[in-house]
């Protein structure tokens, strides 16, 4: 009886350490995130951040783009086949450019872009932290939370919004040559259903809120987890899978509270 | 310094793809354009239904598009909808005071708009006046309620 309590406790004390854990995660990563992103960057830090921006952005470029050309492209197919049934091919444009443009475009970019880039960020400050770089840079007198951290961070915050209108685009000229040039759906229409169903502020604008919301939690999470693992190899890769699971699951519930008060009234 | 060179001009092409994006996304796939309110005016009309009539529907003289519906309101003096419309500023004072504006539907399940067509009278109207000829939305209950009646009184 008592060694039955005594685990009953002992798995409440575990709990309570977890939470506790957590809590204080959360902690560190918001001072964290308040000590690398805030201040004035030197004419360095901006070179830094041009290389940064480089490697997130530029060569994140070709993964989005084809894969937004696909998700068009299947998108127009799988429409064109259920809006025929109702007659209602015309609608066609309106409907790639909609679920493109509120959902599909800063999700999915989001998603590429956390396995992209964010795993790569993770690795890679990780890996300096493993191998004392950072604790040396400490040592001369740099900060490497300004050093390292916030040009990665401001890159990916500026990245991910540019590879989702990439996406979006790609996306909506995807679907126009599957609907128009390959099923034949009449080109006026395509591109007239879809202006007179978009708003600029209320889908594109919230669509772009969205994936800035997004840059900032991805890139937030990637570079966290890269500065607070454990320096072993072990911990580098627990991290880099944290880095992946986390930001997308913080992508897909942040994608239903945004969605739910941009577009469902709340 | 070559390759941060290639780097930089790499970037730079990034930024431009999306400034580039986004004026596509604005002009093409939103139809954004940079005529100012200047360039319409509005008139109100009263509809005693408007069926499924949504702001920014198109308003059309003759199945050519002519502006569109800028707001719908409730009007709590006689219970009746208020639909202001904008109107292309080429059309101000040329719309005569016996117009009727009616609300139709394209193809049989499309989306609803509101059609203009033009009376005889000389006189016209002024920027911000009503429409008093209307003709309400077409309702497939109603229509299908008098059928029935009619079948049952015949």
């Amino acid at each position: 009886m008592t060694t039955k309590q005594g685990q009953i406790a002992s798995r409440i004390t575990r709990l309570g350490r977890r939470s506790c854990d957590a809590v204080e995660s959360l902690g560190r990563a918001g001072v964290f995130l308040a000590q690398s992103a805030v201040g004035v960057p030197s004419a360095e830090g901006v070179r830094l951040w041009i290389r940064q921006l480089h490697f997130v952005g530029v060569l994140s470029l070709a993964i989005v783009l084809v894969s937004g050309l696909f998700i068009g492209m299947v998108l127009a197919l799988q429409g064109y086949t259920i809006l025929i049934d109702f007659g209602a091919e015309d609608a066609l444009g309106q409907m790639v450019a909609l679920s493109l443009l509120r959902e599909l475009s800063p999700v999915v970019a989001a998603l590429l872009f956390a396995g992209r880039a964010g795993s790569a960020l993770t690795a890679e400050i990780g890996l300096m932290k493993a191998t004392e770089q950072l604790t040396s840079m400490e040592m001369i007198g740099v900060d490497p939370l300004r050093r390292v951290v916030a040009p990665r961070f401001w890159a990916g915050v500026v990245a991910l919004p540019i590879l989702t209108v990439g996406f979006s685009v790609v996306g909506i000229w995807g679907g126009y040559l599957v609907g128009v040039e390959w099923l034949g759906v009449f080109e006026g229409s395509y591109w007239s259903n879809m202006q007179a169903s978009v708003g600029f502020i209320n889908d594109i604008g919230n669509g772009m809120l969205k994936s800035i919301v997004f840059a900032v939690v991805v890139t937030w999470i990637a570079v966290f987890q890269g500065y607070d693992l454990i320096p072993t190899s072990e911990g580098i890769s627990r991290a880099t899978t944290r880095t992946v699971v986390y930001s997308s699951l913080a992508v897909l519930g942040l994608d239903f509270i945004l969605t739910a008060v941009m577009f469902g009234g709340l | 310094m070559k390759r941060s060179r290639t780097m930089e001009f790499g970037v730079g092409l990034f930024i431009l793809v999306g400034v580039l994006g986004m004026v596509f996304l604005g002009l093409r796939v939103s139809g954004l354009s940079f005529s100012g309110p200047s360039n319409t005016f509005q008139l109100d009309a009263h509809f005693s239904n408007i069926g499924g009539l949504k702001p920014r529907a198109r308003v059309s003289m003759a199945g050519v598009t002519v502006g569109h519906v800028d707001a719908i309101e409730l009007d709590t003096k006689w219970y009746d909808a208020r639909v202001t419309l904008n109107l292309d500023s080429e059309l101000e004072g040329q719309i005569s005071r016996d117009a009727t504006a009616a609300i139709l539907t394209s193809g049989l399940l499309g989306e609803q708009y509101v059609g203009l067509s033009m009376g005889g009278d000389p006189e016209m109207l002024e920027a911000g006046e009503t429409i008093r000829d209307t003709q309400s939305a077409l309702v497939l209950e109603e229509l299908i309620q008098q059928f029935i009646s009619n079948m049952a009184t015949n």
